[in-house]
């Protein structure tokens, strides 16, 4: 992968609003690297969307100015800041054919004929739909849409791609196989793209950075692992992958190691990630997987629950428990070792490390979402 | 192959058709009444006004053994002796039953100042004596010695004819049966279709130039503001066709507002007031607000189903605004653009009222001439010609659309 530490967008102080009364994003600051594979993740509303569409030159930040390659690039129009662009819903002329759709940007750029056909040729091929130059797109099933649409995004070779859920459209299985297409493209050409999805999974496996949106701020900016296994607060720990939240008052601290007070009294050894202030409130994530049955003995918190439900899953069994008088406790056990029997009704012994349960910002008593 | 049956052992397609069959005549029940309605009142009156046309078995009919002879002449001397007392006898039988009147006027579409000659002639046919017809005719009136009145006659009598069609054109057959022009001070028709087709294609641009904007407009605005807009696009319908083309009137007319408020601003001189009524000007500025909604909403229908990301997917390729609207969006409202144009054009070849009121003598169009046929000449089938001819115009119209466009492309809303 060809990824310099240069940076090539920058978003600097940006704010945009759209009635004059709520801001939509707000004091955005984000360098993307180029080469880089970033992807805005968050909610509908999220202000991700608003991000990606003023790059594009589509809407104008309120305030704040845009850098791409250290230009300013506010006063450019859309068509002439050269970014490639995939639309959610394609945005395939439905009047040409796919070869001319391909032509579109490189006739604009008064390019001879005989190099329009190479480039196309090799984005065509590039995307595996040779043979399908003279196909109308409406002849085209989603999945190869959504191909003419990423070769055409590239045929002009744009330093720079963004994508607006490309792949909402699309099933699940074409759709996982599109995201190992488009990650060998960007780790072939080496373009910086910047991606925009409401599906977490689509953004761990695909990005070398992901943003996480909500409410018009970055949440976290970090790698995928990284915000997997170390979110830093209860709404990206909420948003990526499923977890359990225990409120509690942090009752003793240094600064690896905290005791958290529950509200039914019991003490949980975790650890302090956004406040180590002894007397705040604090909700605690912890991970479904990270949950052990029958822990070793050096493990610090252990508690007995009883178990509620058990869904089988397949590759993996899901068991909601009663564990500190919060019955929505879930649990996963993977199924290669079935060693564990479980009936509805019985008591296990559940126990987790003091570092898989963070102590985040307190969010009451909110549901997983 | 075997023959499917169902499992009460009759044949699957027998069975499968005696349900279909009774769905079938239910449904063609419920179609039954417009196909009645469209039979009496589309299919019939166009049939009748196709046959109407080239019908003229009224003449033939009302002199018999004269068509006959004068079939016969050959038309470049005069009749004889034969064919005048033929022509009396048929005209005297014409006169007993009250008819003679009906001739004349029938003989005077084919030659003017028919109608006294026959008129003078048929009240003092009681006089004439059994010999020598040529002479007392000729006595009676020198015209009868005229060989253009019998010429005339004689290209009158076939019983079916397409003169009618030729005279819509300014055309007409000379007695040997050649197609020739109508003398120039009697040709009147040509221009008419030239104006008539002129107006429609200006009335259609002008619509066309008019309505894309708003279409525009209307299909890219929020939906609570572009269901306004709607509704003002729409206004005009909602008011009589009369009313909207009196307003006009009121508007255009030389002591009309538009013309004050040019004199109060002093554009024009109180002196010079614009002529805007009574020509082409009103006639193009009427008809082109009053077929603007046929336009928006074909137009409408369409922009609709064109998503915005694919301008935006233009200029993120690179292409100008002006660019991606050439080869993206204009290319996408071509079914709208041909289905408006259609419309505004078909209507506007054949619209009366509004020509009748403010166009003036320059401004009146093909459909008038229709009506002054209706209505005062009483030449029933020079109007069916001429309405059978606007029909045709009409069908060559859709032909040429379906041969460019495809027909199926159409959209109507």
């Amino acid at each position: 992968m060809k990824q310099s530490s240069n940076i090539f967008v920058r978003f600097e102080k940006i704010d945009k609003s759209y009635d004059g009364r709520e801001l939509v994003v707000k004091n955005l600051n984000l360098d993307i690297a180029e080469g880089e594979f970033l992807t805005l993740l968050g909610p509908s509303g999220s202000g991700k969307t608003t991000t990606l569409m003023m790059l594009a030159g589509f809407e104008n930040p309120t305030s704040g100015e845009i850098y791409l390659d250290k230009k300013p690039i506010s006063s450019i129009t859309p068509h002439k800041r050269g970014i490639g662009m995939v639309f959610q819903n394609y945005a395939l002329f439905p009047h040409m054919t796919v070869y001319e759709n391909l032509a579109f940007p490189l006739k604009v750029r008064k390019i001879s004929n005989d190099e329009i056909e190479n480039k196309i040729n090799k984005a065509i091929s590039m995307v595996s739909l040779t043979g399908f130059e003279n196909r109308m797109p409406s002849q085209l099933s989603g999945g190869q849409q959504q191909r003419v649409a990423v070769a055409r995004a590239l045929v002009f070779e744009p330093k720079l791609v963004l994508m607006d859920e490309p792949l909402g459209a699309l099933d699940k299985n074409l759709r996982e196989s599109m995201q190992y297409e488009l990650k060998h493209i960007h780790e072939t050409l080496g373009v910086t793209v910047v991606y925009v999805t409401h599906d977490q999974g689509e953004a761990l496996t695909m990005s070398n950075r992901i943003a996480v949106f909500n409410d018009g701020f970055i949440q976290q900016l970090s790698s995928p692992n990284e915000l997997y296994e170390r979110p830093t607060n209860s709404f990206v720990a909420r948003f990526i992958g499923e977890n359990n939240i225990i409120n509690g008052i942090i009752v003793e601290s240094d600064s690896k190691q905290c005791k958290v007070k529950t509200d039914n009294d019991e003490i949980i050894h975790a650890n302090p990630v956004i406040s180590n202030n002894v007397g705040d409130t604090t909700s605690m994530s912890l991970r479904p997987e990270r949950i052990l049955i029958n822990p070793s003995a050096e493990i610090p918190n252990k508690f007995k629950a009883k178990i509620e439900e058990v869904i089988y899953h397949g590759d993996h069994t899901r068991l909601r428990v009663n564990l500190l008088d919060q019955n929505d406790f879930i649990l996963k056990v993977p199924n290669a070792s079935n060693i564990f029997s479980f009936e509805n009704g019985s008591e296990v012994l559940l126990g987790w490390d003091s570092q898989d349960c963070r102590a985040l910002d307190f969010i009451g008593n909110k549901k997983n979402s | 192959m075997s023959k499917i049956l169902t499992t009460e052992g009759l044949p699957l397609e027998k069975s499968l058709k005696r349900v279909e069959q009774k769905n079938k005549f239910r449904a063609f029940l419920l179609v039954l009444p417009l196909l009645l309605f469209l039979i009496v009142a589309y299919v019939w009156p166009i049939l009748n006004l196709l046959t109407r046309s080239v019908d003229n078995r009224l003449i033939s009919d009302l002199l018999p053994q004269t068509a006959i002879a004068l079939s016969n002449w050959e038309g470049n001397e005069m009749p004889s002796e034969d064919i005048y007392k033929t022509f009396y006898l048929d005209l005297n039988e014409a006169h007993k039953q009250k008819l003679s009147g009906k001739v004349s006027t029938r003989l005077n579409y084919a030659k003017n100042g028919f109608k006294s000659l026959i008129n003078k002639t048929r009240r003092k046919l009681k006089n004439f004596e059994d010999e020598n017809y040529k002479d007392q005719f000729i006595d009676l009136n020198k015209k009868w010695g005229d060989i253009e009145y019998w010429q005339a006659m004689k290209v009158a009598m076939p019983k079916y004819t397409i003169d009618k069609y030729l005279g819509s054109v300014d055309l007409e057959k000379n007695y040997s049966g050649e197609i020739i022009q109508k003398p120039e001070k009697r040709r009147i028709h040509r221009t008419l279709w030239y104006r008539t087709f002129y107006v429609a294609l200006g009335v259609t641009i002008c619509c066309l130039l008019l309505a894309y904007p708003i279409a525009h407009l209307l299909s890219t605005l929020p939906l609570r503001y572009s269901n306004l807009l709607l509704i003002c696009v729409l206004l005009p319908f909602w008011t009589s066709l009369l009313v909207r083309t009196s307003s006009w009137m009121i508007l255009l007319q030389q002591q009309g507002v538009l013309n004050d408020i040019l004199v109060y601003f002093k554009i024009v001189g109180d002196k010079s007031r614009l002529e805007l009524m009574y020509n082409m000007t009103g006639t193009f500025v009427a008809m082109t607000q009053i077929l603007l909604p046929f336009m928006v909403l074909p137009l409408y229908s369409v922009m609709k189903t064109i998503p915005p990301s694919l301008m935006r997917a233009g200029s993120s390729l690179g292409g100008t605004p002006f660019h991606s609207f050439r080869k993206i969006y204009f290319p996408l409202t071509y079914p709208g653009i041909g289905a408006g144009s259609l419309l505004v054009f078909i209507l506007a070849i054949g619209y009366y009222i509004t020509p009748a009121l403010v166009g003036g003598a320059s401004g009146t169009l093909i459909s008038n001439r229709i009506a002054y046929h209706m209505k005062e000449s009483l030449d029933w089938s020079m109007a069916s010609a001429m309405g059978a001819m606007l029909l045709v115009s009409v069908l060559v119209l859709y032909w040429l659309y379906n041969k460019i466009l495809g027909i199926d492309n159409i959209k109507l809303g």
